[in-house]
């Protein structure tokens, strides 16, 4: 776990995701500092979470894009349990709205509309890393 | 097909307890399920069709049949879309009613969160194996409380409601159970008293969530030949809906439930309007539910239900429609984390005029029950309930 700095949001312990095969290329490309997300050739509209048919309209005509990793924050709840942590929307510059965690920011600073940038954070037993977002 | 007027309530039973530290979550369906066949006038033999949904112990019915000894099964229903399971099912029963499937259906519900000892709001949850949206949320801490702060938020962003109005749909539960000897929280609180309360996840106070509980409900739903033979006030279902609303592939609007389809399905099968509604069980997992809800179902326009929600326009006898009348999950019970059967039998107490008096609406032959099951912030099955005494 890494430090951070006195007022911001600790990085606390999260689980790994379970990796199946058919998300696997995603977190391969996390592992790789890449955010991917699903896009659909049929309606030219990119989708979250990453899957083999397009949740527009079944069809398996989907691949797995680069997303640039900005966004804005869509909404946002503080959990406040012993590490407290920010949950959130972000509603990626490519559309989908993904949940998420804004980190490496004061929680109290959080506010919706706000621009972010994913990071990609470590999760436990050498799972892949997570995308999260810090305001820009 | 329309279901209206196919099938009657003709029996319903809330579980007294409230932590049950001496029954086994089985043992708890079977005491609803005697319950609810005393109030009916039934016996274990007559039942011929039964629901039940993820709180029933292993494969469901085939477990439960067993446990519960019934011999007696052609139809069985495992519809689980969470705490909103059991409205569906009151029209699963009605439609298999009408199709000649089953005679007398049985709904049960039971669960002993508290006394497991349960993180109900505050952990990161999974409601299976293999759940595809699971890898994506589990890590980024998905919890029930964030799921609904999230949806508090937004609406607040939106239309400005306040954590003032969302006190007082809790201020309303409160005054309800006060005249509930079984609710958990007896005590009558102020808005206040509910935003002074720790936060839990923003901007939700600790005052904005149900009780977690333990308990359970039951109902014995039939058709309207055999009801008419029962010693009961006959009860019976004019109207249903339906909806799964989800992220849709990251479009999700968080202001909005599958209420808004499942409200006006039910509202046009019954061929009524929320303006004809006196009565409302609303599912309130969080004040929040019950705001979003409300709009949705129709009862004051989108946005609007901050407004609608204040100065105690959900007390009985106060306002212009009375909700969850026996203090509901904010303060009576919320059985297995699952709302939906209570709602449904505090609008049959209401409908038969068994409710508290201090808080029974006279005169009353319509009443509307909803609930929203899983998260209302990811994915959620509504269903709505238009009942009506004949």
């Amino acid at each position: 776990m890494s430090e951070n700095a006195p007022g911001i949001i600790k990085d606390r312990d999260l689980p790994a995701p379970a990796i199946d095969p058919t998300n696997k290329p995603f977190w391969d490309a996390a592992r790789e500092g890449r955010l991917m997300v699903g896009f659909c050739h049929d309606t030219d509209r990119h989708f979250f979470y990453p899957r083999g048919s397009s949740p527009f309209t079944l069809s398996p005509n989907v691949s797995l894009v680069e997303a640039k990793g900005t966004g804005t924050i869509y909404s946002f709840s503080i959990m406040r349990v012993a590490t407290p942590y920010a949950i959130a929307y972000v509603e990626l510059d490519e559309g989908p709205r993904i949940l998420t965690n804004i980190v490496d920011c004061p929680l109290d600073s959080i506010r919706i509309g706000q621009k972010v940038k994913v990071v990609f954070k470590p999760t436990t037993a050498e799972g892949a890393p997570v995308p999260m977002f810090a305001p820009v | 097909m329309s279901l209206r007027g196919t099938a009657c309530i003709v029996g319903a039973f809330e579980h007294p307890t409230r932590k049950a530290d001496d029954r086994s979550v089985a043992q708890l369906h079977a005491d609803v399920a005697w319950g609810a066949l005393q109030d009916a006038g039934l016996a274990k033999d007559d039942i011929d069709g039964y629901f039940c949904a993820g709180d029933a112990p292993g494969m469901g019915p085939v477990n439960m049949a067993d446990y519960l000894g019934l011999e007696k099964l052609r139809h069985a229903d495992s519809t689980d879309f969470g705490g909103s399971s059991y409205l569906a099912h009151v029209a699963h029963a009605a439609a298999a009613i009408a199709a000649g499937r089953c005679n007398v259906a049985l709904i049960t519900l039971a669960g002993r969160p508290r006394a497991e000892a349960m993180a109900t709001g505050t952990a990161p949850r999974s409601w299976g194996v293999n759940v595809p949206d699971d890898p994506f949320e589990i890590p980024m801490g998905r919890t029930v409380a964030g799921a609904y702060g999230l949806c508090a938020m937004r609406h607040m962003h939106e239309f400005g409601t306040t954590s003032e109005q969302l006190a007082w749909i809790k201020v309303a539960a409160s005054h309800h159970a006060f005249h509930n000897p079984n609710a958990m929280l007896k005590k009558k609180v102020t808005v206040e008293d509910v935003v002074n309360s720790p936060l839990v996840a923003d901007p939700l106070h600790r005052l904005d969530c149900c009780v977690i509980s333990d308990g359970g409900g039951a109902l014995i739903v039939t058709r309207p030949e055999i009801a008419k033979t029962l010693k009961r006030p006959l009860i019976s279902v004019r109207g249903t809906g339906e909806m799964i609303k989800h992220q849709a592939g990251g479009t999700i609007d968080l202001t909005y439930s599958g209420a808004r389809a499942s409200g006006a399905a039910a509202f046009a099968e019954a061929g009524v309007t929320p303006a004809d509604i006196r009565y409302a069980s609303i599912y309130d997992s969080f004040t929040i539910t019950v705001l979003i809800q409300l709009e949705d179902l129709g009862f004051c326009e989108k946005g609007r239900g901050g407004a609608f929600v204040a100065d105690g326009n959900l007390i009985s006898g106060v306002g212009r429609l009375a909700f969850n009348t026996d203090g509901g999950g904010l303060c009576n019970n919320h059985p297995a984390n699952r709302g939906g059967m209570t709602k449904i039998i505090e609008a049959v107490r209401q409908l038969r005029g068994e409710a508290h008096p201090a808080v029974q609406v006279p005169d009353l032959t319509l009443a509307l029950a909803h609930g929203t099951g899983g998260l209302l912030g990811t994915r959620h099955g509504s269903a709505t309930l238009i009942l009506e005494r004949l």
